[in-house]
């Protein structure tokens, strides 16, 4: 069955990721916005200028813009698609939500260890990583519909039985 | 049967890595893991209100503050004396306390704690305590600083992701 994507949430974390939010206004991304079914957009744009959104405000797509808050559950948990910077808290946070997440990485960034969990996250399959000229090809519903839920692992519970016998708890 | 308890030092290391550490004391046997004696930096508030909430009205625990290691930017070179200076702050902590556990997951604030704790070992004040190093979700392929820093001399060395496996890690999948 096909996924709709009615109401999308694009967040960049506290810094900026100026890059971003100019590529969500271009053309063949707004189109593909609407390809998608997008009916709401959200734009947290953080501590980013907010640059022209010339190209969304002439469709039919409501449009939202803030810069932070404490607290993004409440957007994630009503969105159907999440489009993140490659902070693992958002990520990991998207994902328990049961939301489909595309990565975007930041090239900005040099040696940021973070695009190794979105490249890892799309590996298994939970998740699109792309970089901003990617992120055309990565609205696809081809390939949103292929994406698998995140299964929250076993791994805690070995480790703490391990941890238990290293430590001689028998409780 | 005799289950003596655990005396458990929790180094809390901000953000992130706080919030991975909450994961796991949420899964601990509180009865047993106890007292647990919490290690925060002292600008870090939101690791302060962590604990506040997982502890609720629990009184077998305590919170100390030590400096900081290294802020985020900070140069190596100043970070070697804050490190060291956090050292000092530890070192009296740990020798009065005698803990049976550190439990970390970096970054700076840890490496002080441990080193100390590792000193006290060899010195025999503390022969029986063992340090537990868990590497974070976010790493994938490289280990941290604190990680690369650590492995070598703590009891049990966790990875997350199967490219970071060899003989010296533990590996038990992604604990998020």
């Amino acid at each position: 069955m096909s996924k709709y994507f009615q109401s999308i949430f694009v967040t960049v974390g506290t810094t900026s990721f100026d890059d971003l939010i100019t590529t969500i206004n271009e053309p063949e991304i707004v189109e593909a916005l609407e390809i998608l079914g997008c009916k709401k957009l959200v734009l947290q744009i953080g501590s980013g200028v907010l640059l022209s959104t010339k190209n969304l405000d002439n469709t039919s797509i409501k449009l939202e813009t803030f810069t932070t808050k404490s607290n993004i559950s409440n957007f994630i948990k009503v969105s159907d698609l999440v489009i993140s910077h490659a902070g693992a808290g958002t990520c990991l946070e998207v994902l328990k939500a049961g939301k489909n997440l595309i990565v975007v990485i930041n090239e900005s960034l040099m040696n940021n260890h973070q695009a190794e969990l979105a490249m890892k996250l799309s590996e298994i399959g939970c998740a699109i990583y792309c970089t901003t000229s990617g992120l055309k090809t990565a609205l696809s519903l081809e390939k949103l519909n292929k994406l698998k839920p995140y299964e929250s692992s076993q791994g805690i519970k070995s480790l703490v039985n391990t941890l238990d016998i290293l430590m001689g708890n028998k409780i | 049967m005799n289950n003596k308890k655990a005396k458990t030092v929790i180094v809390l290391g901000s953000g992130g890595h706080t919030a991975e550490m909450m994961v796991v004391l949420n899964n601990l046997n509180k009865a047993f893991y106890s007292p647990r004696l919490y290690v925060v930096a002292n600008t870090d508030k939101l690791s302060k209100e962590k604990v506040k909430q997982f502890e609720d009205s629990s009184s077998d625990h305590e919170v100390f503050e030590i400096t900081r290691s290294r802020e985020v930017k900070q140069r190596f070179v100043t970070a070697f004396f804050t490190t060291l200076l956090a050292f000092l702050n530890c070192f009296p902590l740990i020798w009065k306390e005698r803990p049976d556990l550190v439990l970390c997951n970096g970054p700076g604030t840890c490496i002080p704690v441990c080193f100390a704790a590792l000193i006290l070992r060899w010195i025999r004040r503390i022969p029986k305590c063992k340090i537990v190093f868990i590497e974070s979700f976010c790493r994938v392929k490289t280990l941290s600083l604190s990680g690369k820093l650590l492995k070598p001399f703590v009891d049990m060395f966790v990875v997350q992701w199967e490219d970071l496996v060899d003989e010296k890690s533990s590996y038990f999948g992604p604990i998020m």
